[in-house]
């Protein structure tokens, strides 16, 4: 098995070759935002957050899909990084709805930790208040567009570990969004199978469960992590 | 009509509001209005949230009465539900509205109102705040701010949070109480009940003191609505709509939210965002009813507990069988937080106040439904219409301080109209006229000035729209 040595924030690191810089910086204890990445399933470098300066590249590199390099010099925590990350956040929050206070993850929410993070106190930006529904005619799950930040993690799960694929991504740029079936109600499509691996797996208060009310809602993301352990290293213990 | 006195803001109420009073050619008030200046569409943009969301949506309404808002439209929900909520949560919710009468009615007595009674109308505009009760009155001042915070307490016990609670859910609640919680509310008991009584002492020599202001601060005849219980004595949770004339004769009872419609109407008028609600059958502005705690106390046949009762009947000694001035808000709001205190107190000596079966769930069940709950300032309806999956179509609120606005506009006029006469008006007068809405603790919006300068502004403006006169109270 080849090994590859690189340099992140200064520190040596060597890992296998074919990983990419976000699993580097996790197997080294370096700490690097994300926000569409989730364990268990395939990247995209939807959200932007893990985006790392690689030195000799003219360009911010995502880490999540960036495959590790001999003599690779990355840092991770720059003031141009963290400027960005903080712009990229407000970005975020300007192109929604985002209303914390009468969310139903507020308080348990990662954007929302994700933005204290990054030091965003307020949006820079104007907000666009875009007009968008709230679905559910699902008898147990909900999906608010108004609070989707079209990560992708949904689409994804229910795709690679469910094996379902009911959600897709249709329109671009601004109409872009996420949709059931195709583009039904999400109550009339019949491949969900109401297992509920989009709710765990949304970072936000897009997806969630029907009769929550503000601010009590919380998701079992161990259920997914134990789901990819099961799977990779046929461990079916929680 | 020549002059025209400007009050804006109105400060040490909820929200923003002015007033303005008119002068005649020889200096005699002619009128005077309350107007509600700001707007904040709550019933337009919550149509299309699911509708377990309302509760926490429309807390933010009011930072003060959050609570009232978490009941009614849990309420509400629960009717398009068709659920019926534990019994234990019932009792949770009967401690948490109790808990709000207490902090909220501290509020607004203790931080609000009594700076005007206690330090004087006249007093320091500066300093006729709750921090110049605390330099006048430091015990005074402590034992108000320490009863509010009594109420506050129990309210984040039962809702993870002091304000904004996410305690009250539809079906029921989301924390229990737990035998650590019940035994701090105990022991904290007994110096509520002690702050309480001391200060029901000091605002009867506060109405031996101020006649005159109590004989002219809103004081005229009007309808009084609110909830009793099936034997007709105070409520606060539930129960039935009572309405009742300035005689004390019964004019609508066992009334339910149900058909508000019926007798509730909603008129407009110009130069305010606040309607003017009136009791349908006897028209508009002729159907004028007062809800809080002057209408609560008027309603009820008694108070339902021991110590209470006692004073409602010193009460109405005084005020006669129904109060009709609303200077006599603020003696009402301190009956209710020693009533409040009682009802706390029985609460906590029931075995299952600490019961966890606390949530009951159901489906949509029906497309409408109408929840009602007396918050601090009064009667709350909340009425929503959903779609088969439970999204919001509709939505209507009528608020309480809503519902005191013909008589709030009454006892501006009435307060101008005996002090006022020509165009020299003292601070202390305006200070008065004021005073008069403070008494019914309007909540306009959600939020309190109470604090600092009274940045209010007086213009005397003449027939042709030129300013004769202009002070800044700073």
């Amino acid at each position: 098995m080849a090994v590859k040595t690189l340099k992140i924030n200064d520190i040596y690191v060597a890992v296998e070759e074919g990983l990419t810089i976000l699993k580097a910086a996790q197997e080294a204890g370096i700490y690097i935002p994300t926000l569409c990445h989730l364990e268990g399933v395939s990247d995209i470098g939807a959200c932007r957050m893990c985006m790392v300066e690689v030195e000799g590249i003219n360009k911010l590199l995502p880490a999540c899909v960036t495959e590790v390099a001999e003599e690779m010099v990355v840092r991770t925590n720059t003031a141009k990084l963290k400027e960005y990350r903080r712009m990229n956040m407000e970005l975020l929050f300007a192109e929604g709805n985002h209303v914390c206070s009468v969310c139903v993850v507020n308080g348990n929410c990662e954007l929302q930790n994700l933005a204290v993070e990054v030091g965003m106190e307020h949006c820079r930006f104007s907000y666009r208040f875009p007009d968008k529904p709230v679905d559910i005619s699902h008898p147990q799950f909900g999906i608010d567009h108004n609070r989707c930040i079209l990560c992708t993690r949904c689409v994804r799960v229910c795709d690679e570990v469910e094996g379902a694929h009911v959600w897709d991504i249709a329109h671009r740029g601004e109409e872009c969004k996420i949709i059931s079936g195709l583009n039904q109600p999400w109550g009339e499509v019949d491949a969900c199978t109401s297992c509920g691996k989009c709710v765990n797996a949304c970072p936000t208060g897009s997806i969630f469960h029907k009769s929550t009310p503000v601010a009590v809602m919380k998701r079992d993301r161990g259920s997914l992590e134990f789901l990819s352990t099961a799977r990779e290293k046929k461990q079916w213990t929680r | 009509m020549s002059d025209k006195i400007l009050i804006e803001p109105v400060s040490r109420i909820g929200g923003h509001g002015k007033i303005s009073i008119y002068l005649d050619d020889r200096g005699e008030v002619e009128n005077a209005h309350f107007h509600v200046s700001e707007y904040r569409g709550f019933e337009k943009f919550c149509e299309g949230r699911p509708m377990w969301e309302m509760a926490g949506i429309t807390a933010r309404i009011c930072g003060i009465c959050p609570v009232s808002h978490l009941i009614a439209s849990s309420k509400t929900v629960e009717k398009i539900q068709a659920v019926t909520i534990p019994p234990a949560a019932k009792k949770l919710r009967r401690l948490i509205n109790a808990a709000q009468i207490v902090q909220s009615h501290s509020l607004a007595f203790f931080h609000l109102c009594s700076p005007d009674f206690l330090l004087g109308w006249d007093y320091d505009p500066e300093k006729r705040n709750i921090f110049g009760l605390m330099e006048a009155e430091p015990e005074l001042a402590r034992g108000g701010i320490r009863l509010r915070q009594f109420g506050q307490k129990i309210i984040e016990f039962l809702g993870d949070r002091k304000i904004h609670s996410r305690g009250i859910v539809p079906g029921g609640m989301e924390f229990p109480l737990t035998e650590e919680m019940r035994t701090w509310i105990r022991d904290r008991l007994p110096e509520s009940f002690t702050t309480i009584k001391k200060n029901l002492d000091i605002f009867k020599e506060v109405l031996d003191k101020y006649p005159e202001e109590t004989n002219v601060f809103g004081n005229f005849p009007s309808l009084f609505m609110g909830l009793v219980d099936d034997d007709g004595a105070w409520e606060h949770y539930e129960g039935k709509i009572r309405v009742t004339d300035s005689d004390g004769n019964i004019v609508a009872d066992n009334l339910s939210e149900d058909n508000y419609q019926d007798f509730i109407g909603e008129a407009v008028e110009k130069g305010t965002y606040l309607k003017f609600p009136y009791y349908k059958p006897w028209g508009y502005p002729e159907g004028n009813y007062r809800v809080g705690p002057l209408a609560r106390l008027n309603i009820c046949s008694r108070m339902n507990a021991t110590e209470a009762d006692r004073e409602l009947l010193e009460y109405r000694d005084r005020a006669g069988r129904v109060a009709t001035s609303s200077f006599y808000f603020n003696y009402a709001r301190l009956i209710e937080i020693l009533a409040s205190l009682e009802k706390i107190e029985q609460l906590l000596d029931d075995p299952e106040i600490t019961s966890t079966r606390i949530r009951a769930t159901a489906g949509i069940n029906q497309l409408e439904g109408m929840g009602v709950s007396e918050a601090p300032r009064g009667t709350l309806f909340h009425h929503y219409k959903v779609d088969e999956n439970g999204l919001i179509q509709k939505v209507n609120l009528i608020i309480a301080t809503g519902q005191n606005n013909i008589s709030m506009n009454k006892t501006v006029a009435q307060i101008a109209k005996h002090y006022i006469h020509g165009k020299q008006i003292p601070e202390d007068i305006l200070n008065r006229v004021e005073a008069g809405i403070r008494s019914f603790d309007p909540c306009l919006g959600c939020t309190t000035h109470a604090v600092g300068q009274m940045p209010l502004h007086i213009e005397l403006v003449g027939f042709d729209g030129q300013i004769l006169d202009e002070v800044w109270r700073n």
